[in-house]
């Protein structure tokens, strides 16, 4: 990776990104949200998007997710084109956005057993999940009546229930204490060894995370290069009026 | 080395488990039934009085009964995906590997169950505060089959409706615009079939034309809803 183009080993075959965009283009209406965008993500490595609201952070995410069509360009995930082959990925595909995707009346376990029987999961999974990120105590009570941090909590349970390859995090650590944010970073953090497209407004956290940094601005790619090449004020100026 | 197969969820445990979901979530906190119940309640209150009849038999019952029903209907129809679009429903189901459909059928079933359990409140107390006749066990089995018949078609379109309705801000007056017109040949099939059933002396025979037209509508309606659902959720 390093440059946003399929990346190559030295001496040795090239390798297939994960994720991979060409003259990705996608409006709502007439307004363009995402204009000819170009990203790659090898295997196993972060993609860390930053830009202000309304850039097409959370679209790129949709569009990837196979949640919306791409009007214009080529977006290939684990090798399968979209739209066309988006059923063969969706179940290797783990979104977290803003939306936790509960019922607020449904108790976090029958959340998730309904999600596990829509990815045919093995209900003891449910468990495992909802111990590792301290929810097990409240597993059964309702979500409407859990905090921001613990529904985001669940929410990470619930994008990696079916234990995908991809995931998309729309800032991931949003609402999270730093207890929590040692608890689900197992799963959907840098340790977690899966690809990632995490969304950011944190430069200096941001681009610890990721390996290589994408600033977008009114749907383009205003900056591209690795995470280590980038500095927190360029960050800082994707945010200038 | 061969890429992974794609991980797909049969369609049969994909529509269990949205029909499971469904009635676990009417059962935690009722809303759709209970709601339809008291509206159909109340509207044969209004026909009570609308009509200045203590009692009605024939063809005004025939027809009272199926219009509170259509309208109670649509009160569900209306919030039918309601949960599903505020809470993230829709995207749960676009982003598993699962055939779309199994959200139409689960959905329709589901609408199907509430609409019976609404006619086990409605049927008696249309009885207790409008109709002449009393029911006997065998108009009971009619107008249960009739319901049944009628039920499935409103399942099915208020499904569909209900669907695309909530795509749009106007969901309140674009739900009922587009049913009722699809739903007139339900209740004109469900009223004509009724009627004779209804009728002051004794249950007339079950007219097995309006029985025989309400399936093929069901039928048509099935197919035809099955076939596009699909893009009324693509974006």
């Amino acid at each position: 990776m390093g440059d946003g183009t399929p990346g190559a080993r030295p001496g040795g075959s090239p390798v297939v990104p994960a994720i991979r965009t060409e003259a990705l283009v996608r409006r709502f209406g007439e307004r363009v949200v995402l204009d000819r965008l170009d990203v790659a993500v090898d295997p196993g490595q972060t993609l860390v998007v930053f830009g202000p609201n309304g850039a097409g952070k959370s679209t790129l995410l949709r569009v990837l997710a196979t949640l919306l069509r791409p009007h214009r360009g080529h977006v290939e995930i684990l090798g399968e084109a979209l739209p066309d082959r988006a059923w063969a990925v969706r179940g290797r595909i783990g979104l977290l956005t803003h939306d936790p995707l509960l019922y607020g009346d449904l108790s976090a376990r029958d959340n998730l057993r309904f999600h596990a029987r829509l990815h045919s999961v093995e209900q003891e999974r449910i468990d495992v999940l909802l111990d590792a990120v301290g929810l097990l105590r409240r597993a059964d009570d309702p979500v409407h009546t859990f905090s921001r941090g613990m529904l985001q909590r669940v929410a990470v349970c619930r994008a990696v229930l079916h234990d995908p390859e991809v995931l998309l995090l729309d800032e991931p650590w949003a609402n999270l204490d730093p207890a929590a944010i040692a608890l689900v970073e197992p799963l959907v953090g840098r340790s977690s060894g899966r690809t990632r497209i995490v969304t950011s407004h944190d430069p200096a956290g941001g681009l610890l995370e990721g390996d290589v940094a994408l600033g977008l601005k009114a749907g383009r790619a205003a900056l591209l290069r690795p995470s280590a090449e980038v500095t927190a004020a360029e960050i800082g100026e994707l945010y200038a009026a | 080395m061969s890429p992974p197969a794609p991980r797909t969820t049969p369609t049969g445990t994909a529509i269990l488990a949205l029909l499971r979901k469904e009635l676990l979530l009417e059962r935690k906190v009722p809303q759709l039934v209970p709601a339809m119940a008291l509206f159909s309640v109340i509207t044969f209150v209004v026909f009570h009085f609308g009509l200045q009849r203590r009692s009605v038999d024939g063809e005004i019952a025939a027809g009272v009964l199926s219009v509170t029903l259509l309208f109670a209907a649509m009160l569900g129809a209306n919030r039918l995906f309601v949960a599903d679009k505020d809470e993230g429903g829709f995207d749960a189901v676009l982003l598993a590997p699962v055939d779309r459909t199994a959200l139409f059928v689960a959905k329709a079933v589901s609408f199907l169950v509430f609409l019976v359990a609404l006619e086990i409140v409605m049927v008696p107390a249309f009885a207790l505060f409008l109709l002449g006749p009393g029911l006997t066990l065998e108009m009971v089995g009619q107008i249960a089959l009739l319901l049944l018949l009628a039920d499935i078609g409103i399942a099915v379109i208020g499904t569909l409706v209900g669907a695309l309705g909530i795509q749009t801000r106007a969901r309140d007056l674009l739900v009922p615009l587009i049913a009722l017109p699809l739903l007139v040949p339900v209740i004109i099939g469900l009223a004509r079939g009724l009627a004779p059933i209804l009728v002051d002396g004794g249950a007339g025979d079950l007219a097995g034309r309006w029985l025989a037209i309400l399936a093929l509508y069901d039928l048509v309606f099935g197919l035809l809803a099955y076939a596009v659902f699909d893009f009324l959720l693509d974006d």
